[in-house]
């Protein structure tokens, strides 16, 4: 697997194939571990102008462009771009899909080498450490030894900040967006509807779904559309929707989707179930789940950035009940413990969590602004016009 | 209470409000800053452009928060009454609160945070003992209201206001050093009088203090 990165009909090249197994979090060995990745823009000459972006939960690498499975646009298309808010002029934008992920990286669907069978749940537990670490590794062989910035929301804040913490010295700046140090017991519980869910669902199969040829579409469905509920705000499901009826002028007193959020949910979640591996959606939320930068730094979460070099800047969403402004504003307060550089504004937005994925020009202009000023601290200039001054 | 509170002179002198200019004069090139109610971030702008400085700011309204951001500052969105005990000690070679101290719920409290957390404080703040303050209450029996301190009483964010001479009672109290002092007019610009004379506390409508541990 190692130079699928050069194949022309492998629709999710490149991958890149780790030199040596992971050693997981959990103390498992994990070998051979491959991780799939998508680039804009170019690499500058001293290698400087790295941003690593990190994906959501159900998101994937491909943060640009059509996506190859669903000819959907990239979940940050509206921000990478030429002259755009991730300018890919000025930087090289790598975003991989994470480990445990189902669209190209080493996970749960991928076949385990010791019984050439997809691994189901015979993969192993694995952290948003790890997924950082595979990252890093990727990275390394790729020769790209300092990343200008590391970014993502949710899931990929989470990241980012593992990213702050672990590698200070690797990175120069970090944007988590709607993320917290943590997930909170309302967090775990959302998932655990999640997982409960899909394994409810008789093809589930145990997890051995691939190898019986079922799909847990019902339950891997509900799950998404549970989860999606936390991604809205009150006020956007009621702008949206209210109770508007569906294709129907009345109610049918029966269980059909006469409303329109109903069906609105409906769709998410069945189209969720053609693009989401149902195992990878255990392992990932699993992974959330057990982050804690607090816990894992002695109960003191400023322990975890301690003289940190990074320079941060922390966006939340007023109407973000999932990862609301108090997580972000906690992990500000530790970044302040150490006197860090750090920027952090909440957005005035009713779209709930999934405003990082939308249009919201104050979002982007801050990201834009600090983007520049953090570039102008260390002298990164577009590539096209490196050496001309 | 981080927003700047009173509408101040916006008269411009080399890019910065002159009142800003004179607290920029008092910070040392190359310093760590802290600016408490920062506003949109022109005085932190003025002082990484050019003295190089390594500043942070800590404002209170977003969409200034957010203004400063995008010129790619330190800025964060918080309130001093609560946000100053995070930042550790002698962490920042200055602390500045520009006009703001009479805004905050504890102001003793604040000084000994800026002090705490800030080898130096630059401090200034409106002086309530100013003729047209003194006058205003005993010739109209009414709440005073001037130029510096134009709002009403029902709806200024001022709720601590204090006289020159009531500020270097405290700081006195409190044993804090003074390295330097300014008197100055409504415009922010340094007037003639010494700081800790009877003349400032009555005719200068401002102060501007550099304090020390």
């Amino acid at each position: 697997m190692n130079d699928s990165g050069t194949s022309a009909d492998d629709p999710l090249a490149p991958r890149l194939t780790l030199e040596g197994p992971l050693v997981l979090q959990s103390g498992v060995s994990l070998s051979p571990v491959t991780i799939a990745y998508q680039t804009y823009g170019t690499l500058n000459a001293d290698k400087s102008n790295t941003i690593l972006l990190c994906h959501a939960l159900t998101g994937d690498q491909f943060a640009a462009g059509k996506h190859p499975v669903t000819d959907k646009d990239g979940w940050w298309h509206h921000l990478i771009g030429p002259n755009n808010v991730i300018d890919t002029d000025r930087y090289f934008v790598i975003s991989t899909n994470v480990l445990g992920g189902c669209l190209g990286s080493t996970g749960p669907k991928e076949t385990n080498p010791e019984t050439g069978q997809p691994y189901g749940l015979d993969f192993p537990v694995i952290t948003i450490r790890d997924m950082v670490q595979a990252q890093a590794r990727l990275l390394d062989q790729l020769g790209i030894a300092k990343v200008f910035c590391v970014t993502g929301g949710s899931m990929g804040a989470l990241q980012t900040l593992e990213w702050a913490h672990r590698f200070p010295d690797r990175i120069t700046a970090a944007v988590p967006i709607a993320g917290s140090y943590r997930h909170s017991a309302q967090n775990i519980a959302f998932d655990e509807v999640g997982r409960q869910a899909i394994m409810a669902d008789p093809d589930w199969a145990q997890g051995n779904y691939l190898e019986k040829g079922t799909v847990p579409k019902r339950g891997l469905s509900v799950a998404r559309m549970a989860a999606h509920i936390t991604y809205l705000s009150e006020p956007a499901l009621q702008r949206k929707f209210g109770r508007r009826l569906q294709d129907r002028d009345s109610l049918t007193y029966g269980f059909d989707a006469d409303f329109q959020v109903e069906s609105y949910l409906r769709h998410q979640g069945s189209t969720f179930v053609d693009r989401f591996d149902a195992n990878s959606y255990l392992y990932i939320t699993r992974a959330m789940d057990y982050f804690d930068l607090a816990e894992e730094n002695g109960g003191k979460l400023a322990n975890a950035f301690k003289d940190t070099p990074v320079r941060f800047c922390l966006i939340s969403f007023s109407s973000d009940w999932l990862f609301p402004t108090t997580e972000s504003r906690a992990v500000v307060h530790a970044l302040n413990a150490n006197a860090a550089k750090v920027s952090f504004v909440e957005v005035e937005s009713d779209k709930g969590h999934d405003a990082f994925l939308l249009d919201e020009p104050e979002f982007h202009e801050t990201l834009r602004g600090f983007l520049d000023g953090a570039a102008r601290s260390v002298g990164l200039q577009d590539v096209a016009t490196e050496g001309a001054s | 209470m981080t927003e700047t509170p009173t509408t101040l002179p916006t008269q411009m002198q080399s890019g910065i409000r002159v009142d800003l200019q004179l607290v920029a004069d008092q910070i040392k090139p190359n310093s760590r800053v802290l600016d408490v109610g920062c506003g949109d971030g022109m005085l932190l702008a003025y002082l990484r452009d050019y003295k190089h400085v390594d500043g942070r700011g800590l404002e209170l309204s977003m969409a200034r928060v957010s203004g400063a951001v995008r010129e790619g500052l330190a800025v964060i969105q918080g309130d001093l009454d609560s946000d100053l005990k995070h930042y550790p000690e002698g962490a920042f070679d200055y602390a500045i609160l520009s006009q703001t101290l009479q805004a905050t719920r504890n102001p003793k409290g604040v000084l000994e945070d800026l002090l705490r957390l800030g080898t130096h404080a630059v401090v200034s703040f409106p002086n309530f003992g100013h003729w047209r303050v003194r006058l205003s209450l005993l010739l109209r029996g009414r709440m005073p209201s001037t130029p510096t301190l134009p709002e009403s009483w029902y709806d200024t964010e001022n709720i601590h206001l204090c006289t020159i001479k009531d500020f270097l009672t405290l700081v006195d109290d409190m044993g804090v050093t003074i390295e330097a002092g300014f008197a100055l007019d409504g415009h922010g610009q340094k007037v003639n009088y010494a700081v800790t004379g009877w003349l400032a506390n009555l005719f200068s409508e401002q102060a501007l203090f550099v304090l020390r541990r």
